[in-house]
């Protein structure tokens, strides 16, 4: 069970950032989640949003170039080790994490991790046989 | 004080003699010798005894790198393979290689051509060469080496590279005369003040440099650093090699060997002849070489030409500094690049062709190259590893196709400069 994320290329440059969540502003579009990888010449701004078909339609509209790619998002414990019980899993299957975010939402008191994993079908399914609590693309639109 | 004083300051009326008598014969020996430049006359119903003034050289159809390239590897001998003693070659950046193959009585004239420039900055027969340009199918090693030899100067035949051996090399044997490329010859002048070798430690006293553009700003720093006085010198591997033309002491225009080649200046969109002093492109033919004669070469060199005897008393046509190219080509690291080629290189990568920009600098002594990429779909990802890959795949490609080291950026699309609709391919900081 995943979700769609989408991930906008940044170049490192003034206000691009910002021309970027002004144009989901003005569609509308509520960001859930969102997180910035960056290097010294670019970056690459991840998001969780309400509607990916309108923010990707308005985004590539305006020059930006977005592609959409599946992600898992677990709900954790919001205490000392949350994320760790998680991360063990992973960690003993061997599955490597590619990268992570993370929110908290006012509507629960759990931390929402975002991942992306080397082996996502993998990751899936160890997931599924473990006590972790996947959140599906249902349950991100109610936050 | 020259090195052949009958044919450096020859008068003007006895040089034109000379220079048409010996394009008959060059034009003859390749009309009856070379398929190609048969081919040509023949199309346009010319014979080698239309050629009856110098003026007549302009109905002689121009050759172009690209002929060269066609005629790849010895498609434009003009004797028999037994004549001939050696080869060189361009880089084959641009697809083939050019190829100039040389006969015993060519080397003879690279030689000569060499030791008239060596005499120019004062040399004698005693004087140790430290020949630091390379040796190999580049014409600068060998070339430098013939002109040594036909001196009767020492040569040592060190290549290019190996900065501690030259410091050693100029300290124990107490080179006289440094050949080299300008960066490298300002590369080497910076380690020795790193090095802490004092100048008193080191004997030379000139250096011979060319195979790139360079500035008078290069120009000081390697005079300083190695305490010399510099001469730059003009070839390219389709005529002959370094030697065509070199500075005297004078520094004021390089002196073209014009009783072995013979210089015009054209309008490189019109073809049609310029006079002296007029800016356009440098058009060589050879006078005498017998392997592979050259009729109307476009160089592609973008420069002028200077009639009036010289202050040193030589009468040979001098040209200026060249200012640039009337094609696109860059000379990056004395490597020549065509933006085509990094096209290529991208293409191989993504199978799209993105738009791109190459921009050079030159932030102390050696040319960086960073080459822009507009970002597309199929070349992002939301994974830091993969653009890193793509990056350095891109790297790759272009190194593989060009030969030297850029670096590459992903930029956002339509984020490149465009003028009147067209990308700007190049832009070009080192103030050549």
């Amino acid at each position: 069970m995943t979700v769609k994320q989408i991930s906008v290329f940044i170049e490192n440059k003034e206000g691009r950032i910002k021309k970027a969540i002004d144009t989901l502003a003005k569609q509308n579009i509520n960001i859930r989640a969102l997180s910035i990888a960056d290097t010294t010449k670019y970056g690459i701004l991840r998001l969780i949003v309400s509607d990916n078909q309108k923010a990707i339609e308005s985004l590539e509209e305006d020059g930006f170039i977005v592609k959409e790619n599946d992600v898992i998002i677990v709900a954790v414990p919001d205490e000392p080790n949350g994320l760790n019980s998680t991360l063990a899993i992973f960690d003993e299957k061997g599955i490597n994490l590619e990268y992570l975010y993370a929110f908290v939402s006012s509507k629960t008191d759990e931390a929402i991790v975002v991942m992306r994993l080397e082996n996502m079908e993998k990751a899936i399914s160890v997931l599924e046989n473990s006590d972790a609590k996947i959140l599906d693309s249902d349950y991100i639109k109610e936050i | 004080m020259y090195w052949n004083e009958e044919a450096e300051c020859m008068g003007k009326e006895e040089k034109e003699k000379l220079q048409l008598e010996r394009l008959q014969k060059t034009v003859k020996h390749a009309y009856e010798n070379v398929e190609f430049y048969r081919k040509r006359f023949d199309e346009i119903g010319l014979k080698p005894e239309d050629i009856k003034t110098l003026k007549d050289i302009e109905k002689i159809p121009f050759t172009t790198k690209s002929d060269l390239r066609e005629a790849y590897p010895l498609g434009l001998l003009a004797v028999p393979r037994e004549e001939i003693v050696e080869v060189h070659a361009s880089s084959g950046t641009t697809g083939k290689p050019t190829v100039t193959a040389y006969t015993q009585n060519d080397l003879d004239i690279w030689g000569e051509c060499i030791a008239r420039g060596l005499k120019m900055t004062g040399a004698e027969q005693d004087y140790i060469i430290q020949n630091a340009y390379g040796y190999g199918l580049f014409t600068g090693g060998f070339g430098i080496h013939h002109g040594g030899n036909k001196m009767g100067a020492i040569t040592i035949p060190i290549s290019a590279g190996n900065t501690q051996r030259q410091l050693d090399t100029m300290v124990d044997f107490q080179s006289d005369i440094l050949t080299c490329t300008p960066s490298y010859a300002m590369y080497l002048g910076e380690s020795r003040e790193k090095a802490g070798i004092p100048l008193e430690d080191i004997n030379l006293k000139t250096g011979i440099h060319g195979a790139e553009m360079w500035t008078d700003e290069m120009r000081k720093r390697i005079e300083a650093s190695l305490g010399i006085k510099t001469y730059n010198i003009y070839g390219l591997t389709e005529v002959m090699g370094p030697g065509v033309a070199q500075e005297c002491g004078e520094q004021n225009g390089m002196h073209i060997q014009d009783d072995q080649f013979y210089p015009e200046i054209i309008n490189s969109e019109t073809g049609e002849t310029l006079d002296y002093g007029e800016k356009g492109e440098l058009v060589l033919t050879s006078l005498t070489k017998t392997g592979m004669p050259i009729l109307r070469f476009r160089t592609k060199d973008l420069t002028s030409l200077i009639g009036e005897k010289c202050e040193c008393g030589r009468t040979t046509v001098r040209m200026t500094r060249i200012t640039g190219r009337s094609d696109d080509m860059l000379k990056i690291k004395g490597v020549m690049v065509f933006p085509s080629q990094i096209e290529k290189a991208l293409l191989k990568v993504s199978g799209i062709s993105p738009n791109y920009m190459i921009h050079v600098t030159r932030p102390n002594i050696l040319d960086e190259v960073e080459v822009k990429v507009e970002a597309s779909k199929e070349l992002f990802s939301d994974e830091m590893k993969e653009m890193e890959k793509v990056e350095k795949q891109i790297q790759a490609s272009i190194r593989s196709e060009i030969g030297i080291r850029v670096d590459v950026t992903l930029c956002e699309p339509e984020s490149l400069p465009r003028s009147e609709g067209k990308a700007v391919r190049v832009i070009d900081e080192r103030n050549l």
